[in-house]
């Protein structure tokens, strides 16, 4: 990818070697196969060994856990170079790293941390994130899920999740439920539970036109019993699950990135080899206009990410700072998508090419993990001090 | 086993390449570098002899200036403990004037085992592990597609045409990698963090004199564009005239 602002002059060397063993990767083991799996509706399972070998599940947590202890940043160019290949393939490390590990980490006991963090990093261990439900999805304090404490300390769990990404392939799922019978969302609780347990089920959701290659499914709980060890000790409130939102929206600023840099580099090459009136495409003012566009926004999403991450390592970063740049990014790749779709012509609607298919996906990401107008609300909050949610 | 790998920077051979102003070399603007694919099968057959003979040691070397030290450090970053830059401003087109400065430091390094690539992208040549061989005074097996390791002695399979042979040599030897052997892994997010760490050292290398240069280079001729004579049945008889007579295939 065409480097315009010099861009890597502000990484170290160490974040560029990391950058490159993912592209590599992604170049070898994920494009040849990832239009084929799209089409299929099929999330490639057969690349996650590599990619636990290759260190990215948790890689931003420490190497107490068997994690890589990456900088942020890092961790930032993982999610870009995954989402080149495709947003489901980086979903599903954003899942297992920011949404499952992550809750483990910050809101789990030290017996919790030891057991699942070393065997995820390895995904030995796959996890899913339950908060959306059927009727609560921008509005997750309304959530109806609830697990009751049995006299002896353990639990039972009531209730379902919908739209979980990995829910069917998953080993445990990070679900977030109400406790005790109190409707409040100072109530809800972090709950590991595995996905054998009786009473437990996972639906694939059929019929997406978006992240077709990506697992997603729909959760129900009936009558769960759960020991009296599954629930995350540190999590309180809808605060907890919202703080690893935050975690997995901040990569999710930089995927967006990747999947616009692909969009970007396939609309330019097209460009220069594709002959109209004699000439290639690359040379006519509109198309130029395209292209132009494309990389300024791309660059300005790549500053602002950079930025973040550096705020993030200095531990000062602001989760409304998250949502500007979740919100801008995903934006910014969604526009870019569809208009190098539209350069590439005709050929731009094949699964062989893979503008579409990022477009497609984009609109996923637009809406999971805050939509872009709820992103828009957080943000007017912090500039008004008044919420327009309440 | 001690195993020392010699390994290259090249540029990636998938580049669009121009050839410099000088018309001897290529224009290097724009091109990016990494550890020749030959030579990092090559480390990756001494991670894993290494690893499946247990405690041993890989130590890399590369003949060049301080931009090769990006890629001791990923060869560092896939597994090797340790790296030595034989240090020069450029790396001389002579093989032999590259063995002479391998040779002079592998031969007090007590390795048991020095790999090569079987040759390296850019020059295509293959003088420089042969070359090592026999100045260092070694067995030399090249183009190994298969090699295994035990009771001191040495078992490696090369491809023929049409057929194979396997060979057997006494340790110490030098091997040359063929590709295919192994897949070289990726660096993992780990081993490029411990990489950092590893010790990497700097020496002059004390290159032999430089005999054979390169004069010139040239690119192949551009394509003529294809051209079509027509469709099905009825264009055979023009293809086979064609191809006769202006191809002159046939
Ligand atoms: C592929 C995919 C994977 C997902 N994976 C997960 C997962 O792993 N775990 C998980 O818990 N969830 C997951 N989700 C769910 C996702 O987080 C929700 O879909 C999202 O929060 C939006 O909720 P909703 O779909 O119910 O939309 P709604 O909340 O019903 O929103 C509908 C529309 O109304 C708008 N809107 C809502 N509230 C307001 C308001 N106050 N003001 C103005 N506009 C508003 C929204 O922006 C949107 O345009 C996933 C979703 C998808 C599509």
């Amino acid at each position: 990818m065409l480097d315009f602002y010099n861009i890597d002059s502000l990484l170290s060397e160490e974040e560029c070697a990391i950058r490159d063993s993912v592209r590599q990767f992604v170049d070898e083991r994920v494009l040849p196969i990832i239009g084929k799996c799209f089409v299929d509706g099929r999330f490639p399972k057969e690349i996650i060994p590599e990619m636990a070998e290759l260190g990215v599940f948790g890689a931003n947590l420490p190497e107490e856990y068997g994690c890589a202890g990456l900088s942020n940043v890092a961790y930032g160019l993982i999610n870009q170079e995954l989402e080149r290949g495709d947003s489901g393939v980086r979903s599903f490390a954003s899942v297992q790293s920011s949404l499952a590990m992550y809750p483990i980490y910050a809101f789990g006991s030290d017996e919790q941390k030891q057991k699942y963090l070393p065997r995820m990093a390895k995904a030995e261990v796959i996890g899913c994130f339950g908060l959306t439900e059927p009727d609560y999805g921008s509005n997750p304090s309304g959530m109806i899920t609830m697990a009751r404490e049995h006299k002896d300390g353990t639990w039972i769990l009531n209730g379902g999740k919908m739209w979980i990404t990995n829910g069917s392939t998953a080993h445990i799922a990070v679900v977030w439920a109400k406790t005790n019978g109190d409707t409040s969302d100072k109530s809800i609780r972090g709950f590991i539970v595995p996905t054998d347990s009786t009473g437990f089920q996972a639906k694939d959701q059929k019929g997406k036109l978006s992240l077709r290659a990506s697992d997603t499914s729909e959760l129900v709980f009936q009558d769960v019993e759960l020991p009296a060890d599954a629930i995350l000790p540190r999590s309180g409130g809808l605060k907890s699950p919202l703080m690893c939102l935050t975690q997995a929206r901040y990569g999710i600023s930089w995927g967006a990135i990747g999947a616009a840099m692909a969009c970007f580099e396939e609309a330019l090459e097209y460009a220069k080899n594709r002959i109209m009136f004699d000439r290639p495409i690359a040379g006519f003012q509109i198309q130029q206009e395209r292209l132009a566009d494309m990389l300024t926004e791309i660059v300005k999403a790549q500053l602002v990410s950079l930025h973040l991450g550096r705020l993030k390592d200095a531990g000062t970063f602001t989760p409304q700072q998250v949502s500007l740049a979740k919100r801008n990014n995903v934006s910014m790749a969604t526009d870019v998508a569809r208009e190098a779709r539209r350069l590439l012509g005709a050929n731009g609607i094949l699964a062989e090419y893979a503008s579409m298919r990022h477009m497609e996906n984009l609109e996923s990401v637009y809406t999971y993990e805050g939509t872009h107008d709820v992103h828009s609300l957080v943000l007017g909050q912090a500039i008004t001090g008044l919420s327009a949610f309440k | 086993m001690k195993i020392a790998v010699c390994i290259k920077r090249t540029p990636d051979s998938e580049s669009r390449f121009k050839i410099a102003a000088s018309s001897a070399a290529i224009d290097e603007a724009g091109l990016k570098f990494d550890i020749d694919d030959f030579a990092s099968y090559a480390v990756e057959v001494a991670l894993q002899l290494n690893e499946k003979q247990g405690p041993g040691e890989t130590v890399v070397y590369a003949v060049g200036p301080d931009v090769v030290q990006e890629t001791l450090r990923k060869a560092m970053s896939m597994g090797a403990d340790r790296a030595v830059q034989l240090k020069t401003d450029a790396v001389p087109y002579d093989g032999l004037a590259v063995a002479k400065a391998l040779a002079a430091e592998l031969e007090s390094g007590g390795y048991d085992l020095v790999l090569f690539g079987k040759h390296a992208f850019d020059t295509s040549a293959g003088i420089v592990g042969t070359a090592t061989a026999e100045l260092l005074g070694v067995p030399c097996v090249t183009a190994a597609s298969k090699l295994d390791i035990a009771g001191g002695k040495g078992t490696a399979r090369r491809e023929l045409e049409g057929a194979a042979e396997i060979v057997e040599f006494p340790l110490p030897a030098v091997v040359t990698i063929d590709e295919g052997i192994a897949r070289p892994r990726y660096p993992s997010l780990k081993g490029i963090m411990a990489a950092k760490k590893k010790p990497l050292e700097t020496k002059p290398a004390q290159l032999g004199p430089v005999r054979v240069t390169v004069k010139s280079m040239e690119l192949p001729a551009e394509r003529a564009p294809g051209r079509i004579i027509g469709e099905g049945a009825a264009a055979v008889p023009e293809l086979v005239r064609l191809l006769q007579t202006e191809a002159k295939v046939l």
